[in-house]
């Protein structure tokens, strides 16, 4: 169990820089989510802690120790890709046991070992199979058995569920955090899928373009999204933004389409004139009711029925920007209604028109 | 070369190593010394050698026996690449027609490929035997005056007939890989399109199938070219009167018994040379692929 | 098939039957031919059926050789032949298998050049550059000898090409795995690249072990002493232009013998067999 800390991290192919200076510590036994959008570097980041990619400037370090010029072998970390790399030729109980032979550990040890883990994975039965003859999910259990049999300091994943179909995803999650918690060791994991994140990190890193946007709890994130990138990635569907500008008394965003809607007290006085992104969540949008002002009309274009929610795409007066709502389930629309929302001041967000950096309460 | 691998720096060298020296040894070096030797000529008792340009060349440009196994080379390899390819065609294309699999088909059509080229023609020079072999006994009891052994055209037919037999389970076995990789919609759509058999036989799969065809062609020249020494040397000896002497064939001859070292160099030089200019064909159109 | 047509399908059968006829007929003939006395060969009157000496001519091409021209036993033949087209075989794969590796897997200096270095040869082959190296054999003293035989035949492209080529369908995530569970080189070499191999080895075998038994030109050429010969090279040698000295009974028996190890493999190795021919070909 460690510690992993990335000092100014950076990784260029030739002279293209990727990752620009990441600085990040991840605390013993957290678990630790890097999501972005394909492209973003958070499998160069990860690779780079493995030590399967050069560091080309900044310092990565595991329980205290600067790691940047040690092999892979030699950081007791452990990896499970996201085609799984099991050995096609090894049988599963061959496959965990590859790493602990090579470690020179005892028959009786390894043998211990792989066999606590198959107990925890529940692949006793699978042990004599060769990896071909397993499911998707089967073969996922046993890169992890890989990965745990070597009681390593920390775990990197990279993508381990994108291969799996919806269903399994979701089973798999679960058991990898259920895991991952028993186990107490600090883990890196890397994904695109942005649920995937929410529901496992103990603190995620939100990258794009080779940069960390913002690092903090996945409430955090969801609550206060360092920038429109933030914003728009965590979160489904994807929060609203609107352009406007901050009225003159500072207490209202004046949108471009001639909405104007409240803050909550004075706030941005200083801000007057200042252009900027509005956004809000579809899902703190609310229906106009008694006491509440409405804000915009919404002319409803198209319903999607989710069950427990109703999704509603439309636009503001039937011209202007899209907007999308969630509504209750029971709730009972059709396309073509118009609908009065009211954006309550607490659930607003501000960004700044020009770098899209949150504008702070 | 991939992205990922390993940094050593010695052991690269050691696993490479054989396969360079041996290369080296067995292969620049006499390549090269062939070269070298086709500028030379020497004395009849090999005591003085010269270095004389083009002159072993000039001097086989104007040999009429070089000129006979030019021809020789272009008609053996023409017939046996035409027939060759022509029949395996055919038998694929019936074989891949067979709803219950081309499976014992092909096993019965493929092993001659592991005939050597000298047993192959051993077989055939013994049925066309003028005095005892049983398919010139039938020849003759039709009227043709079989003799391999005195009439030059007799001697051809009868390589190419080896040669071609040899050739056919090779060619069979990619026509047949090539029409099975064809896939079946397409040819299910241009039967709903209302095209004839044969139709879609000239405009969808043959088209689709000429990859293989022109990689085939490429081969089967090269085969004729080399493979066939041993059937050449088993069947005819070059002979009558140098009637199927070959230009691999001629290399040999001159260089063992005429001792013409400078001048079997030079040949050895030219054939080097249309080796290379097929096999650069060869990568050029697979590149584009022919067809598609 | 797109649609039913009965006659059309009798069509294929019968031209398929014609093929195969056309196909086996020489060698059911050789082997008809292996089976009479040499009278009623020389005499063209053994017909289509097996004779009534169906061991004796095989006893003495195996122990003795053909009579009129002095050759060597079949079984020393076939050992040459076996010598050759193992170490051929052998020699071919071991060397194609580390060379490709080094290729695929490090990044040195000269990697391209000593790769198409590798390549070019894929062009040439042995028959193009005869005597030059039939001399560099002699200058090493390795005429008449199973070395002189194989090694100058394993300088190909072809098998190196083939497992590069195989190399590069191995994900890089195992190499990136074996390097986590800390397999260096030549461990991953051992306990990954080579099981992965194994069908393209087998595959490889069996067309190289045909190569190699086949040749024929090159051991005419580098063996002078008969006890070396090769079983391809002493059929022809049993041979004589005068129809009169040829034993053909010993031949028969000599070419059933000659073709029965290679059309064997081909046979019971088929699918290895097609793979092999097909891959090496690309």
């Amino acid at each position: 169990m460690a510690e992993v800390g990335l000092k100014n991290v950076k990784k260029s192919y030739g002279g293209m820089q990727v990752i620009h200076g990441i600085d990040c510590a991840i605390k013993d036994g957290e678990f630790m989510v890097l999501v972005g959008p394909s492209g973003c570097g958070k499998s160069t980041l990860l690779r780079m802690i493995a030590g399967l990619e050069e560091i080309s400037a900044g310092e990565i370090s595991i329980d205290g120790r600067v790691v940047n010029d040690v092999e892979p072998k030699d950081r007791d970390i452990a990896m499970v890709f996201q085609n799984y790399a099991l050995y096609p030729h090894m049988s599963v109980y061959d496959n965990m046991a590859y790493g602990l032979r090579i470690r020179g550990l005892s028959k009786a040890e390894i043998d211990e070992r792989v066999n606590k883990a198959a107990g925890i994975l529940q692949l006793q039965e699978l042990l004599q199979r060769k990896p071909r003859q397993l499911s998707g999910g089967q073969r996922q259990r046993v890169a992890m058995g890989r990965a745990i049999v070597r009681d390593p300091k920390v775990f990197l994943f990279d993508e381990p569920l994108s291969n799996l179909d919806a269903k399994l995803r979701v089973q798999m999650r679960v058991e990898i955090k259920q895991l991952q918690n028993r186990l107490g060791t600090t883990a890196v994991y890397v994904t695109h899928d942005q649920v995937e994140a929410m529901t496992l990190a103990d603190r995620l890193v939100v990258m794009n373009a080779g940069v960390a946007e913002q690092i903090g709890a996945p409430l955090e994130v969801y609550a206060k999204p360092a920038s429109l990138f933030v914003a728009g990635f965590i979160g489904s569907p994807a929060m609203n933004f609107l352009a406007g500008k901050i009225s003159g008394d500072g207490r209202a965003v004046e949108l471009a389409g001639g909405a104007r809607v409240a803050l909550a007290d004075g706030r941005f006085a200083s801000s007057a004139g200042r252009k900027v992104t509005l956004g809000v969540r579809p899902e703190h949008l609310v229906q106009d009711g008694a006491g509440t002002a409405a804000h915009f009309q919404l002319a409803i274009e198209l319903v999607e029925t989710l069950g427990a929610d109703t999704l509603l795409h439309g636009r503001i007066d039937g011209k202007g920007d899209g907007l999308i709502v969630r509504v209750d389930g029971a709730t009972m629309v059709k396309s073509g209604q118009t609908l009065a929302l009211h954006a309550p001041p607490g659930a607003l967000h501000l960004f700044d028109g020009e770098t899209g950096k949150r504008l702070s309460d | 070369m991939r992205k990922v691998g390993f940094n050593n720096k010695l052991l690269p060298y050691l696993l490479i190593a054989p396969q360079i020296a041996i290369t080296a040894i067995f292969f620049y070096w006499p390549a090269s010394q062939a070269v070298w030797q086709s500028f030379l000529i020497q004395d009849a008792f090999g005591t003085r050698t010269e270095f004389v340009w083009f002159e072993n060349y000039e001097v086989l440009f104007k040999d009429p026996t070089y000129f006979n196994a030019f021809i020789v080379t272009v008609v053996f390899s023409t017939a046996v690449a035409a027939l060759s390819l022509g029949i395996a065609l055919l038998l694929a294309v019936q074989a891949d027609k067979q709803i219950h699999g081309s499976g014992p088909y092909k096993t019965l059509l493929m092993w001659p490929y592991a005939v050597a080229p000298a047993v192959a023609g051993v077989l055939w020079l013994f049925l066309f035997q003028p005095s005892l072999g049983v398919l010139a006994k039938l020849l003759r009891s039709m009227g043709v005056d079989w003799n391999p052994l005195l009439n030059g055209n007799h001697a051809m037919i009868l390589v190419i007939i080896a040669a071609t037999w040899k050739q056919i389970s090779y060619n069979f076995l990619f026509f047949l890989a090539g029409l099975q990789s064809i896939p079946k919609s397409l040819i299910e759509a241009a039967a709903i399109d209302g095209a004839s058999p044969m139709r879609r036989f000239w405009t969808v799969i043959f088209p689709l199938l000429s990859p293989t065809a022109f990689f085939l062609l490429v081969v089967n020249v090269v085969y004729v070219f080399f493979d066939t020494f041993g059937i050449i040397d088993a069947v005819t000896h070059g002979g009558p009167a140098k009637a199927t002497e070959t230009l691999v064939f001629k290399v040999f001859q001159d260089g063992r018994l005429g001792g013409d070292l400078g001048g079997s160099a030079a040949q050895s030089v030219i054939l080097m040379f249309m080796v290379i200019a097929l096999t650069a064909i060869q990568f050029k159109y697979i590149e584009r692929k022919v067809h598609y | 098939m797109v649609e039913r047509r009965p006659f059309s399908n009798l069509l294929a059968h019968l031209i398929l039957w014609a093929g195969i006829i056309v196909v086996v007929f020489p060698v059911y003939y050789t082997l008809i031919a292996s089976t009479h006395n040499p009278r009623d060969i020389f005499n063209g009157e053994i017909g289509f059926l097996p004779g009534g000496v169906p061991t004796e001519n095989y006893k003495a091409a195996l122990f003795a050789g053909a009579k009129q021209v002095k050759t060597t036993p079949a079984t020393v033949m076939m050992l040459n032949s076996l010598a050759m087209a193992l170490m051929i075989a052998v020699g071919k794969i071991a060397i194609s298998i580390i060379s490709a590796y080094a290729v695929v897997y490090f990044n040195f200096f000269g990697r391209m050049f000593a790769f198409w270095t590798i390549f070019v040869t894929l062009m040439l082959p042995v028959e193009v550059r005869i005597y030059p190296t039939y001399k560099v054999v002699a200058d090493l003293g390795l005429l008449n000898s199973y070395w002189g035989l194989s090694v100058p035949l394993i300088a190909s492209a072809t098998a190196t090409l083939l497992f590069r080529q195989f190399f590069m369908t191995i994900p890089d995530e195992l190499v990136e795995a074996s390097k986590i569970d800390g397999a260096g080189p030549m461990r991953f070499f051992w306990d990954t690249v080579v099981p992965l191999s194994r069908t393209n080895m087998a595959a490889l075998f069996v067309i190289l072990f045909i190569y190699g038994w086949n040749q024929y030109l090159w051991p005419l050429l580098i063996t002078t002493d008969a006890t070396m010969d090769t079983i391809i090279v002493g059929i022809r040698r049993q041979i004589v232009t005068s129809d009169a000295n040829t034993d053909w009974h010993i031949v028969m028996a000599t070419a059933v013998l000659a073709m029965l190890p290679p059309v064997a493999v081909v046979v019971f190795m088929q699918r290895l067999f097609v793979k092999g021919l097909v891959e090496t070909e690309k």
